[in-house]
């Protein structure tokens, strides 16, 4: 009972990280690509490691598991949020037809003024 | 001829799948069930799209998020090797991996803003 | 011994225990010993305000974080997968301004982090002495302030306000 419900944790894991990864390749600018793989990528691991918890139990791999599950959603945000900055930081324009953009506009308003 | 390209692209990964499920692969484990398997092959195939983004990207910047994702997807590699296996130090793999890729990001992203390694 | 080094040890050994899960007399030793120094040396760095940890209402108000947090997230994800597969991608971004009233740094993480795996949104930056947080948002519905912050920060802020502050 516990590794057919196991499997379908991966297996739906499976599925958003194949959206995540194509995503990765269809969209546009590197904004929108990190924001749909850095999702979907995290939660579809988050589904794999707690289908191999429902696998394995409490035993020492299924704890490590429950562990690993926490670093990622600590971690993956944070560089997300890193490289974000990095890239914009860098000189990497939007997309095209994007709405709007304030950071650009307070970083030159910032600049003069300085 | 949006549309045109969407169609092609879906029927290129339908049978990419398909040649996944039906094609039998030769793999040295034994699998518990068919379906750990494919997922396995199909988790392969997502990783081909991020080298895909690792070469074509246009700016460096593509190429640090592609590296970002790829490194939380080997977690994902490590957690599926760890079932049939039945080991279980690939999960210790993976957790290494995972603050060593977390750490990399950090450092591809200072890099990116154009500082110094030390500030 | 100060609070907070206490605290920090609890911490240290529980993460420790759970590393090495079987739980043995050997390893709980050198973790009681490694975890004493490590504690001892950097006791404060980490934990600044140790009667927060004491009061009961911020646990039970974590407990309900969590599944708000958890159905967030699988909102945003199976908005990700309807954007991406969708063929004339329906995505309209930009990068909006957001006021936040949150001033302790955990809560401010938690905060970016609970934005960024939520439906639609990514932190770039954080002024942390105004308040103010630059968004990356895949569908603008509103560039003023006041509206895209009822939006976005809304639904977290005053749950975390409640754990953190």
């Amino acid at each position: 009972m516990n590794e057919t419900i196991g499997m379908f944790f991966i297996i739906v894991g499976l599925i958003f990280d194949f959206f995540g990864c194509l995503g990765l390749i269809r969209l546009p600018d590197v904004y929108n690509r990190l924001q749909a793989s850095t999702k979907s990528v995290t939660l579809g691991t988050c589904g794999i490691l707690f289908g191999l918890f429902l696998f394995k139990g409490f035993t020492a791999a299924g704890i490590k598991a429950i562990l690993c599950i926490l670093f990622i959603l600590l971690t993956a945000p944070v560089s997300a949020h890193a490289l974000a900055r990095g890239a914009h930081k860098s000189g990497v324009k939007l997309w095209g037809k994007s709405v709007c953009d304030k950071y650009e506009e307070d970083k030159n308003a910032l600049s003069k003024t300085a | 001829m949006k549309r045109l390209r969407w169609f092609l692209g879906l029927i290129i990964i339908i049978i990419i799948l398909a040649i996944i499920i039906f094609y039998p692969f030769p793999s040295l484990l034994e699998w518990q069930s068919p379906l750990l398997r494919h997922s396995f092959f199909i988790l392969f195939f997502c990783a081909l799209f991020c080298l895909w983004r690792i070469i074509k990207g246009p700016t460096s910047a593509d190429r640090a998020v592609a590296i970002d994702i790829l490194g939380i997807l080997v977690l994902g590699f490590c957690a599926i090797l760890g079932i049939p296996t039945g080991r279980d130090w690939y999960i210790d793999i993976g957790i290494a991996w995972a603050l060593q890729s977390f750490i990399s990001t950090l450092a591809l992203s200072k890099y990116l803003e154009g500082r110094n390694f030390d500030e | 011994m100060r609070k907070s080094q206490i605290i920090l040890f609890i911490l240290a050994l529980l993460i420790w225990s759970f590393l090495t899960w079987p739980p043995d007399l050997q390893h709980l030793i050198i973790g009681i010993l490694v975890c004493g120094f490590v504690s001892f040396m950097t006791g404060d760095l980490f934990v600044k305000r140790p009667h927060r940890f004491k009061q009961f209402t911020r646990y039970l108000w974590f407990l309900y974080y969590i599944p708000l947090f958890i159905w967030e997230c699988i909102k945003a994800n199976i908005d990700v997968a309807y954007r991406v597969a969708h063929p004339d991608l329906p995505i309209n971004p930009g990068i909006v301004k957001v006021k936040t009233t949150l001033k302790s740094d955990t809560a401010l993480t938690f905060l970016a982090n609970s934005i960024t795996l939520t439906p639609g949104t990514m932190s770039v930056d954080i002024d942390e002495e105004n308040g103010f947080l630059y968004i990356h948002w895949i569908d603008v519905k509103d560039k003023d302030i006041q509206k895209a912050t009822e939006i976005i920060v809304k639904i977290f802020e005053d749950v975390l306000r409640r754990i953190f502050e």
